[in-house]
């Protein structure tokens, strides 16, 4: 079939199975999050819901600008860039639905969990504090001589906590193998970017620090793709960290009860008619990079996937409540006494 | 074997720590150059190079977040406070991140944080604080406060071979006060044990840091003055405590006071009082009682830190007190 397709040249030094890739990670996210919004509507997410509508293609494109041995650090919305170094839908199903069989065994919500071996360390909620501990991961690279890379993603709002400031600005004075990822979403919960800083663009920041600040549609995977690509590239030939900003727009809530009262009338629509899936989707077709029978083996390939996951974990049960004292520190590897709530005294 | 002080016995941790394991590195506010303010660092940039003494910009939350992604990545960070009271400012990353991790994350963070802590020197409200109430509510934790110069560098040694976080608070006005020889080879005082500093009968004084120094010469007075024999229990780990150790004495006096440098309410003695009531409320024949700084901010001028500050006068009246009732 390929043979007979009338192609444009590809884009980014991408193949086309890898720009088919970038569409399968986007459709894996957003039917992830579709199953898990049902989920939540059936009580069986017992938390928050957390989606990533529309800013698909920044966290795939960014990710996937990585190696192997690189590690990241998502925020909420990065789901995308979870999935592509290699978290499963199974996992991230059962860590919002809180399952004993979760990567935090039921301790942790949503998509905060980690595996370094897989290259994933999970936020924690404090915004910004991520930065300064991929610094480290940075600063372990190349101390340890690895030419390894990290990548943590801010928001606009987080880019307004002291902990962006001192870890961008420290992995700046150190020339830190580390990309910052600026997602540029519009709003933090109800909060528009205008109200987070007076700078024009938030790549403004990045003469500030001495470092490069790239913008690039965070819309299009290809873009988000090839400017991170630049960064992970300059950052692993020792040049230090860069700043790279990607405008896209966050078309849900901050979560799932949040009814975007504030949202000004008209601004989703237009931004629906920016998605980024469609839009890949659609130059995939165009351009002749791929059949529609290839995209439609995809989105097929991630409904059974989600299908799979889904049964395997639906019944599941929740953790024992015995597990959840032991492992707040290596030693004594024990649980904490709990004489003093079952009234015992112990012999001292 | 020549006497050192309790800050040289830290710096000599560090240093036989660093030689003995390439993974361990130092980061901190002029700690290389300089060799920070009380001198603590000197001489280990010459010796270990930039790379494993790292000057940093003024950037607590950066120091501390750094030291916790690479002690994820395997190396052993050492974070210098340069004071103690600007360890609040990396409140959130330590409680937050670095005291979590292994509990919600399964990832280990072994890691250090040290500096001068306390009072008694005229520091003011900024460079005269102990912090330790306010991480000793955080489980994740360790908290070690050294009173002598052997458990300065057996607690220095023991926190950077812990698998977990240790905060290490150093008395600053012992850095040059208290001196001792210390044996030839590996000094190392484990996390979690308390260590009786003075033999005694009729009551306990369990306390750390600079105060151990205070309440010795509180029961030397006492028993001269007053024939009274006092047991002092330098607890050197906060966390975790060693309620063991408080129990035997406790049970072996029958009557306890409790002292810190810090300020009273919501101070650890309240934590203590709190495990002995429930522990050996059977063996007391007075009631457990605490010294403790006035509630207030530490105050600069000499007569206001004073009055401030418990003194070994304010033990032995507590300490007669609990002898009489």
């Amino acid at each position: 079939m390929s043979a007979s397709l009338s192609t444009a040249p590809l884009p980014a030094r991408l193949t086309r199975q890898q720009l088919l890739e970038l569409y399968y990670w986007m459709r894996l996210t957003r039917s992830l999050e579709e199953r898990l919004v049902a989920l939540h509507r059936q009580g069986k997410v017992v938390g928050g819901l957390f989606r990533s509508l529309g800013q698909e293609a920044d966290a795939v494109g960014s990710a996937y600008a990585l190696e192997a041995g690189d590690i990241l650090s998502p925020l909420i919305r990065n789901l995308g860039s979870m999935l592509v170094k290699g978290a499963t839908p199974l996992e991230v199903l059962r860590q919002y639905m809180a399952r004993a069989q979760s990567p935090t065994a039921g301790r942790e919500l949503n998509i905060h969990f980690n595996d370094l071996a897989r290259g994933f360390l999970g936020q924690v909620s404090a915004l910004g504090a991520m930065v300064p501990v991929m610094a480290g991961i940075a600063l372990s690279f190349k101390m340890t001589r690895q030419p390894r890379v990290g990548l943590v993603y801010v928001g606009d709002g987080a880019m307004s906590t002291g902990a962006f400031h001192e870890g961008i600005n420290f992995a700046a004075v150190r020339r830190l193998p580390l990309v910052v990822i600026c997602e540029n979403n519009g709003y933090a919960y109800s909060t528009p970017t205008r109200l987070q800083t007076a700078a024009a663009t938030l790549v403004d920041k990045a003469p500030g620090y001495g470092i490069p600040g790239v913008r690039a549609d965070g819309n299009d995977v290809v873009a988000t793709y090839q400017t991170t690509r630049e960064a992970v590239d300059r950052a692993r030939a020792g040049e230090g960290p860069t700043l790279v900003e990607l405008v896209t727009y966050r078309r849900k809530g901050h979560a799932e009860h949040d009814d975007q009262r504030y949202v000004p009338p008209g601004e989703i629509a237009e931004w629906e008619r920016r998605d980024p899936i469609d839009h890949h989707r659609r130059r995939l077709l165009e351009s002749g990079w791929a059949t529609a029978a290839e995209v439609a083996d995809v989105e097929a390939r991630v409904e059974a996937e989600l299908d799979q996951a889904l049964a395997r974990c639906l019944d599941e049960p929740f953790p024992d409540p015995a597990t959840a004292l032991p492992g707040v520190y290596a030693d004594p590897p024990a649980a904490p006494i709990e004489w003093y709530r079952t009234l015992r005294t112990p012999d001292a | 074997m020549p006497e050192i002080t309790y800050l040289e016995a830290i710096r000599q941790g560090l240093w036989e720590e660093m030689e003995r394991d390439p993974r361990v590195f130092l980061l901190g506010e002029d700690i290389g150059a300089l060799g920070g303010p009380f001198r603590v660092t000197e001489g280990l940039l010459e010796r270990f190079g930039e790379e494993r003494v790292i000057d940093t910009p003024i950037s607590e939350q950066a120091i501390v977040g750094a030291a916790a992604g690479a002690a994820h990545m395997g190396l052993r960070p050492v974070c210098e406070m340069q004071f103690i009271d600007f360890i609040a400012c990396a409140y959130d990353l330590l409680t937050n991140y670095v005291a979590t991790a292994r509990y919600r994350a399964g990832l280990s963070t072994p890691m250090v944080v040290r500096g001068p802590s306390g009072g008694y020197v005229r520091g003011g409200p900024f460079h005269s604080q102990c912090p330790e109430a306010a991480f000793l509510h955080t489980p994740g934790l360790k908290i070690v406060c050294p009173a002598t110069a052997r458990d300065a560098k057996g607690l220095i040694k023991a926190a950077i071979r812990d698998e977990d976080p240790v905060l290490f608070f150093e008395h600053k006005y012992l850095y040059r006060r208290v001196k001792e020889e210390l044996p030839v080879g590996d000094v190392i005082t484990p996390i979690g044990q308390a260590r009786v500093a003075r033999d005694g009968t009729d009551l306990t004084v369990v306390t750390w840091s600079a105060i151990v120094w205070k309440a010795l010469e509180a029961a030397e007075r006492l028993e001269r003055e007053d024939g009274v024999s006092v047991e002092v229990l330098d607890l050197r780990t906060l966390l975790p405590l060693d309620d063991a150790a408080i129990v035997t004495s406790v049970r072996k006096t029958n009557r306890v006071l409790v002292a810190h440098e810090d300020t009273r309410t919501g101070g650890v003695a309240g934590e203590i009082v709190a495990r002995i009531n429930e522990l050996c409320f059977e063996w007391l024949d007075a009631p457990a009682r605490r010294v403790a700084a006035h509630d207030v901010p530490l105050p600069y001028a000499p007569t206001l830190e004073d009055f401030v500050l418990p003194q070994v006068d304010d033990l032995v009246a507590a300490c007669r007190w609990l002898a009489a009732y």
